[in-house]
């Protein structure tokens, strides 16, 4: 754990949390990622290293890809969150959820939410990617079981099925 | 041969894993839960330890500070050798060791106080060299042992000595490997619960519920049915969570029964990385004498493996280094010795491949050597020497017993890469020195499941329900390979049914019996072995009841298509009516079977003995482009053939190969774990650099299917084929690009000025 440089004065912060408003008082330096996890046990970002380097924590936050260990309390403020619980559920999966069941892209689990995350943050800004840009994109999101092959196949197929629609 | 590109994946676990749903160790909590902390000393070798716990233990927040003076049980304990502290006593043995926990309402308190604990000691010099640590005169490393070798596995067969010297041609050469860290994206999380019923239950990060019973049972001084271990997800393992893990499990549960409070012991990367097991360390001699025809002769090695400070799993990792020392070749004249070595480096253990990439690493680059000294192409020097059937392996086993496909796997794999022209074309160290190019390969057997290193059983429950739903359970645990899923479309084929009916009950060490570790590849050898033999009685149980009213005898009873069948395709019972059949005979659908595999035999003197029931065998090409003046190597392409016996879940087999060769890429070109004077200088991951998916190329993996007759679903394991010759396969290639010899790993290439 890197100690923070803001201190513990509590501050108070609200965000929009897959669309529902969160008001919460919180010492300053305290990390997204542990509000997240133990204040509104939304346990699906995973710490992985807790430096910003993994990507095990990532979320959403207006829209881009943040590593949630890497953001401290008060950033978090009027931000927009989506957690890999807000993409989808059992009944009504993401896209991206369904592609990366079905090609199997999952092993260990463990980098599964943060790697959607970031692909659909790279779906989302560049929705016809290559090969080489999906592994781009992903690049700040390590996996230690699957050697990534069936991750980009995941993401491959989705942004070709985009592409499709809007075509 | 198939690739199997388009069938669509199954996993049980799948969809609670992309939801965020899947709860791991770290991801439970529990009223009045409490949290503990390790404290490390900055000591690598010392003695006279004394710890002050005083201040600590009075800051806010704190409930208890932990030395190993309040441990009921054990203080020690380990799988071999019970030489681990699982607190440190009066020394320190390495930088890794714990010396005291926390344990506090929060973790910050925790934290907080843990900088609290003085701690004084007598520091010795480190011995950290382990060639210094293996020579006779020097200092012994852990007290109550004569010297510093945990253990020396020999394989005698012939006479090497003359043989080497009646040779045309000796190789003489030397090789090393690097410690090298799982870096499992989890780190070690545990959460202990001391129940009502005094049974302390664990829900832990780690591979081995049943290893992890024998040592919270042991630092409890508590009877193993006192103890529960549930099974959670696990986030990767690949033989790291082993020993360490149940470590981390035990000192919870040593927190949770002094504080009767639950309590969550969650790692930090860095406190994961200074102390869990790496992969050893190999310096590897050989000594390799052939003729002028290219047929090896003799063998000479020794290998010496760094233990680090505490046993581990030594023994069983260095027993595999030696019985495939010379790689999937006949030899007539072996002289090996493989010895571990205590040090006072972080200790090693079990890390997939288990002692077998280091020698891969070594082997397969001496037959490339050996072609270009002969004249013959890689693939024709191997192609003389490899095993076939009914051959003789160098300790004295005749592989008879199941297909011997190396040469298929071989071929498959040069054929599909294009080997040879590639070969030809490959820079040889001439062209742009920023952009040679070569191309290499590396093939292997490997011995499936415990062989001789221990008792190889496993066992299956299958519990039919009397709506038509169905229970099943293994004693193999779900490290994230998708073993519950291979379990299940086992159970499926075998008992025609839906695979909707079947629901993997996760089991407790409470709930089956101990089936043993899930390393080894054995998980889907042998749990898949054991619901095959379970599913059989099970139908035998069927048939018998149903046969009456099926009008046929009972061994014609037939199960397809999700119903039960007599002789005519009309005398049909569905599933769910033959379980209300079944309700209204009193019988119970369910049974319990165990699989024990088969005998394995060995002499410990010679080494020489049948030392495993069979083996898989593997090959992987790769291309590369290699940077003189920036040291880089770029792999360009993999292709992978591996014959496994039988593809129970092609994607998730096809995930397996992909994934163990990003590994094996990863201690091939990048990983290493730096260490001075005992210290590793590189426990974060932004210092230790695992691939990355840019680092990777699109790989390809053919599965090779020979059913495998020792193997009761004909299925053997990938989880270790998959990674232990990427490294000579990369090697080799890097030599076909630029003339030079990698003979360390991790690889690096010397710049030359622009
Ligand atoms: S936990 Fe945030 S990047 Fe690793
Ligand atoms: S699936 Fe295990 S780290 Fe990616």
């Amino acid at each position: 754990m890197e100690e923070a440089e803001l201190g513990n004065e509590i501050v108070e912060i609200s965000m929009q949390v897959n669309g529902v408003s969160v008001v919460l008082r919180t010492p300053a330096n305290r990390t997204l990622l542990s509000i997240l996890r133990e204040d509104l046990r939304l346990t699906g970002a995973k710490e992985g290293c807790g430096i910003g380097e993994c990507g095990a924590c990532t979320v959403l936050m207006n829209g881009k890809a943040v590593n949630a260990c890497m953001v401290l309390a008060p950033k978090a403020d009027g931000a927009r969150i989506t957690t890999i619980e807000g993409l989808g559920d059992e009944a009504r999966l993401h896209p991206l959820q369904e592609a990366f069941v079905k090609h199997g892209a999952v092993q260990c689990g463990f980098c599964t939410p943060g790697m959607i995350l970031s692909a659909k943050a790279l779906l989302d800004e560049n929705p016809n990617p290559t090969r080489l840009e999906i592994r781009e994109g992903i690049s700040g999101n390590l996996c230690r079981c699957t050697g990534y092959q069936q991750i980009v196949d995941a993401i491959e197929e989705v942004a070709a099925r985009k592409q499709g629609e809007e075509s | 041969m198939t690739t199997g590109k388009r069938e669509s994946a199954y996993r049980n676990d799948a969809v609670i894993k992309v939801t965020g749903r899947a709860r791991y160790a770290d991801d439970h909590t529990f009223p009045r839960m409490a949290h503990c902390v390790p404290v490390y000393s900055d000591f690598v070798h010392a003695e006279n330890l004394s710890v002050d716990t005083r201040e600590a233990a009075r800051q806010d927040g704190v409930l208890k500070v932990i030395t190993a003076a309040d441990i009921p049980g054990a203080v020690r304990f380990g799988q071999i050798e019970r030489d681990y502290p699982m607190l440190a006593e009066d020394r320190i043995l390495s930088h890794g060791d714990v010396v005291a926990l926390v344990v506090a309402e929060t973790r910050e308190a925790a934290l907080e106080a843990a900088r609290q604990v003085r701690i004084s000691a007598d520091p010795l010099p480190p011995l950290i060299d382990p060639e210094e640590a293996f020579r006779p005169d020097a200092p012994v490393i852990r007290p109550g042992t004569k010297n510093n070798i945990v253990n020396h596995h020999k394989i005698r067969r012939g006479d090497a000595r003359s043989a080497l010297a009646a040779c045309d041609i000796v190789i003489d050469h030397t090789f090393r490997t690097s410690f090298v860290e799982h870096a499992y994206l989890e780190p070690e999380s545990a959460v202990c619960v001391p129940r009502p019923d005094g049974v302390m239950e664990v829900y832990g990060s780690m591979q081995h519920p049943f290893t992890t019973r024998r040592f919270v049972a042991a630092i409890l001084g508590e009877p193993l049915a006192r103890v529960e271990i549930r099974t959670v997800p696990v986030g990767g393992g690949f033989g790291g969570k082993d020993d360490t893990a149940a470590v981390v499990c035990a000192r919870a549960a040593l927190a949770a029964r002094l504080c009767d409070r639950p309590v969550k012991l969650t790692y930090a990367r860095q406190w994961s990385m200074r102390e869990s097991y790496k992969r050893h360390p190999y310096v590897l001699h050989y000594r390799m004498g052939l003729n002028r025809d290219g047929r090896v002769q003799a063998v000479e090695a020794r290998i010496i493996a760094d233990a680090g400070a505490y046993c581990s799993t030594t023994p069983w990792v260095t027993w595999r280094s030696a019985v495939q020392c010379c790689g999937p070749y006949r030899v007539e004249h072996v002289h090996a010795d493989v010895y571990g070595v205590a040090t006072n480096n972080v200790f090693t253990g079990a890390f997939r491949g288990f002692g077998s990439p280091q020698v891969n690493f070594a082997v397969e680059q001496l037959m490339d050597m050996a072609a270009e000294k002969t004249g013959l192409s890689p693939l024709e020097i191997r192609r003389i020497n490899m095993v076939t059937q009914g051959a003789e392996t160098i300790t004295g086993q005749l592989l008879n017993n199941h297909t011997v496909s190396i040469r298929e796997v071989m071929d498959t794999v040069a054929e599909k890469i294009g080997y040879e022209e590639k070969r030809a074309r490959s820079s040889r160290g001439k062209g742009d020195p920023e952009n040679l190019y070569g191309v290499g390969l590396a093939i292997c057997y490997r011995g499936a499941s415990l062989g001789a290193e221990g008792m190889d059983f496993c066992s299956a429950v299958i519990n039919c329900q009397f709506d038509g739903s169905i229970l099943l359970e293994v004693g193999i645990h779900e490290n994230g390979q998708g073993a519950e899923s291979a379990m299940i479309l086992t159970l499926q084929e075998h008992l025609g049914v839906d695979r909707g009916r079947i629901t993997y009950r996760q089991p407790s060490t409470s709930s089956i019996p101990d089936g043993g570790p899930t390393v080894a590849s054995r998980g889907t050898l042998m749990g898949c072995g054991a619901v095959v033999l379970a599913a059989k009685k099970l139908k035998k149980i069927i048939a018998e009841a149903l046969a009456d009213t099926l009008g046929c005898a009972p061994e014609k009873v037939r199960f397809q298509d999700d119903a039960i069948l007599g002789e005519a395709d009309d005398q049909r019972l569905s599933w769910d009516e033959a379980m209300r059949q079944l309700f209204l005979k009193r019988v119970y659908p369910y049974s319990f079977a165990g699989f024990r595999a088969p005998a394995v035999t060995w002499d410990e003197e010679t080494g020489q003995g049948d030392a495993y029931f069979t083996y898989v065998y593997s090959c992987q090409a790769v291309e590369v482009s290699v940077n003189l003046k920036t040291g880089r190597v770029r792999l360009l392409n993999v292709v992978a053939a591996h014959d496994i016996g039988k593809a129970v879940n092609r994607p998730m087999l096809l995930g397996q190969i992909y994934g163990g060769i990003a590994q094996g890429m990863g201690m091939a070109l990048m990983e290493k774990v730096e260490t001075e004077g005992g210290v590793i200088r590189n426990a974060s991951f932004r210092k230790y650099r695992i691939p990355k998916a840019m680092d990777l190329p699109e790989m390809t993996a053919l599965i090779i299917e020979n059913p495998d007759p020792t193997s009761p679903s004909g299925a053997k394991g990938i989880g270790e084929p998959a990674l232990e010759i990427i490294a000579p396969a990369i090697a080799n290639a890097v030599y076909h690009a630029t003339g030079r010899r990698m003979d360390r790993l991790p690889i690096r290439i010397e710049k030359e000025d622009a």
